[in-house]
């Protein structure tokens, strides 16, 4: 599914990713580790197609619609609810039965009852545990998440362990994180970046 | 080169035997003709960049309009000096080909401030691109409005004397025109070439690390 | 159709976080009112009727810079412009969305501006009004996409007047002759050729302002 050899990118001087091989299958899972600045998030901004290789070839066999990214950053609007926010994004992504989806998903990620509530009140775990909302509400076949327990509270973290073991196998993982053990029993591929 | 190009320019107005003003308007003319070239030449650049993703246009689209720019610079200076030359001021309204440079100059120096604010890379090449293209999308339609401007801004005092060229002054034209450009072909290698070194250098020096 | 629901979905969205927030269109209000008092007092008194007009017309530009300024500030929060450009929609949606968003602020300040200006200073009519909003259409698609490229770099704030301010200068000039010329049609026409030219311009553009 992922086949990348190697992929370089350079921000005119900044060598942001060394030259990086990599190959995951469908329904792999791949761990990616490294210190901060290695290029993790670049690595996996390219794989998105936020960002284009400066070198190297990177083929990724999935369009916009089916890959789902979960940043450093929340991707989610300040000023509007949850199910705002995913309602906008369940249009964009043309996500069928919407509604149910929406519902569906703010249960299983404990927000229902903040779901009418603006974003900018939410505490650091409810956003991150919003954020993987809008990364699984379209049920992509890849998933991208770039240090997804960095922001999660116990509670969203128990919660996204259970959400990785049911896909596992069955969707295309990358994760880039700083605690690879817990992600052990799961992986079928690990990179190191320096 | 740069002989034969000095020669030229030296030559073009000794034979204009009219007055200063008419001296000028041997490399007036010129250089701004070469200047709207030059920011031609950068939009195509530009296009190419946007059209085949290739970062190499990039910096040639960036020298071009650095020329142009230049160019566009001495087009005001040597306008100025035609003006007072003609009309014993420095700067007029009611010439349209100046006032559509100072437009133009504003815009590709507001480009250079784009390109200092943003980081080296492809959004920077690209945000570039598009402002170039949107340069030469101006120029037609900023020469449209200053001459409906005509109609309200200020009125026009000084008659615009047209030259008429006969043979002899049409050919020192044709040569001055001629000189301009290759002076300003020459730095637009020179400035790429140099650019382009410093850019290996570089790479070269991030690869042995 | 879906491109046009896309843009609905998103134009909506951007009317919601104003109407939350409240931070863009009161700023705007005010400061066309104040802009329009200040020029009572910087006119001299001896100035023919028709200055007023140019000045009108330098309270739009810049009360639409103030919009434009803060046009991408809820998709840098959080980072959700990268959501954005990652969804299978066409980044131009994004474009025409936001664009139709602040046109819709710039068009609520002016309902305002417009009578208070009537009232200080000298009559609109129907062509002085049209080239107002054919001018509105100009300024916001082409200052979208300008505000976007600004909001990448340093110095944003400074930048977008710089970038904005040479492209509008022909709106001015479209807007102005409405108002004041009598064969205002023609300025209509011209309006119109601008922003047929840089709205197509700035909505095929925007894609790769957007992306790397």
């Amino acid at each position: 599914m992922i086949r990348g050899r190697g992929v370089e990118k350079r921000y005119g001087r900044k060598r942001a990713l060394r030259g990086v091989d990599l190959a995951v299958p469908r329904g792999g899972f791949a761990v990616i580790t490294g210190p901060n600045g290695s290029g993790k998030t670049t690595l996996l901004r390219l794989l998105v197609g936020l960002a284009l290789p400066t070198r190297g070839d990177l083929l990724v066999d999935a369009d916009r619609s089916r890959i789902g990214y979960l940043a450093h950053e929340p991707l989610v609007y300040r000023e509007l609810s949850a199910v705002e926010n995913l309602d906008l994004f369940g249009r964009l992504y043309r996500v069928p039965e919407r509604r149910e989806r929406i519902g569906m998903l703010l249960g299983r990620f404990a927000l229902w009852e903040a779901r009418n509530e603006r974003v900018s009140t939410y505490s650091r775990g409810m956003t991150q545990r919003l954020a993987l909302c809008r990364t699984l509400l379209h049920d992509p076949d890849l998933l991208v998440l770039d240090e997804p327990y960095s922001a999660l509270d116990a509670e969203g973290t128990a919660l996204l362990d259970e959400a990785l073991e049911t896909l596992a196998g069955q969707r295309t993982i990358v994760v880039a994180t700083h605690e690879p053990d817990r992600l052990a029993p799961l992986q079928t591929a690990s990179l190191g970046l320096a | 080169m740069g002989l034969a190009l000095v020669l030229a320019l030296i030559v073009a107005p000794e034979d204009a035997d009219q007055g200063i003003s008419q001296r000028i308007f041997y490399i007036h003319v010129p250089i701004a003709l070469t200047a709207y070239f030059c920011f031609g030449l950068g939009a195509v650049k530009a296009l190419l960049l946007l059209w085949r993703g290739d970062e190499r246009y990039d910096l040639e689209s960036y020298v071009a309009i650095h020329q142009g720019t230049i160019f566009g610079a001495l087009t005001l200076i040597t306008g100025a000096i035609w003006a007072k030359a003609s009309w014993g001021v420095w700067w007029t309204w009611s010439s349209n080909q100046l006032v559509l440079f100072l437009v133009l100059f504003l815009f590709y120096c507001a480009y250079f401030m784009l390109r200092f604010s943003l980081e080296d890379g492809p959004r920077r090449a690209r945000s570039s691109a598009v402002y170039a293209l949107f340069g030469v999308a101006l120029i037609p339609v900023s020469f449209l409005a200053i001459r409906l401007a005509e109609d309200f801004i200020h009125p026009t005092v000084f008659t615009r004397d047209g030259p008429q060229m006969s043979g002899s002054m049409f050919a020192t034209f044709v040569v001055s025109w001629g000189a301009v450009t290759l002076l300003a072909y020459v730095l637009y290698r020179v400035e790429l070439a140099g650019k382009r070194l410093d850019a290996d250098l570089r790479e070269l020096r991030e690869a042995l690390q | 159709m879906t491109y046009l629901a896309d843009v609905a979905a998103l134009t909506r969205k951007d009317l919601r976080v104003e109407l939350r927030g409240r931070d863009t269109l009161p700023a705007m209000l005010l400061f066309v009112l104040s802009t329009l008092v200040v020029f009572h007092f910087a006119i001299p008194a001896d100035a023919g009727d028709n200055a007023a007009y140019g000045l009108l017309w330098v309270a739009i530009v810049f009360t639409a810079l103030l919009g434009l300024a803060r046009a991408w500030v809820p998709e840098q929060e959080h980072g959700v412009l990268d959501g954005l450009v990652l969804a299978p929609c066409d980044r131009s949606a994004i474009w025409l969305g936001k664009t139709l968003a602040t046109l819709t602020f710039l068009l609520a300040a002016q309902a305002v501006a417009l009578p208070a200006f009537v009232l200080f200073f000298e009559p609109l009519d129907a062509t002085a009004i049209a080239g107002v909003l054919l001018a509105d259409i100009g300024i916001c698609a082409v200052g979208s996409l300008m505000s976007a490229m600004a909001a990448a770099g340093r110095a944003r704030e400074v930048l977008l007047p710089l970038l904005v301010l040479p492209l509008a200068i022909p709106l001015i000039v479209g807007g102005v002759g409405a108002a004041v010329s009598e064969d205002g049609g023609r300025f209509l026409l011209f309006l119109l050729l601008y922003d047929a030219v840089f709205a197509v311009l700035s909505w095929a553009s925007f894609e790769y302002v957007v992306t790397e």
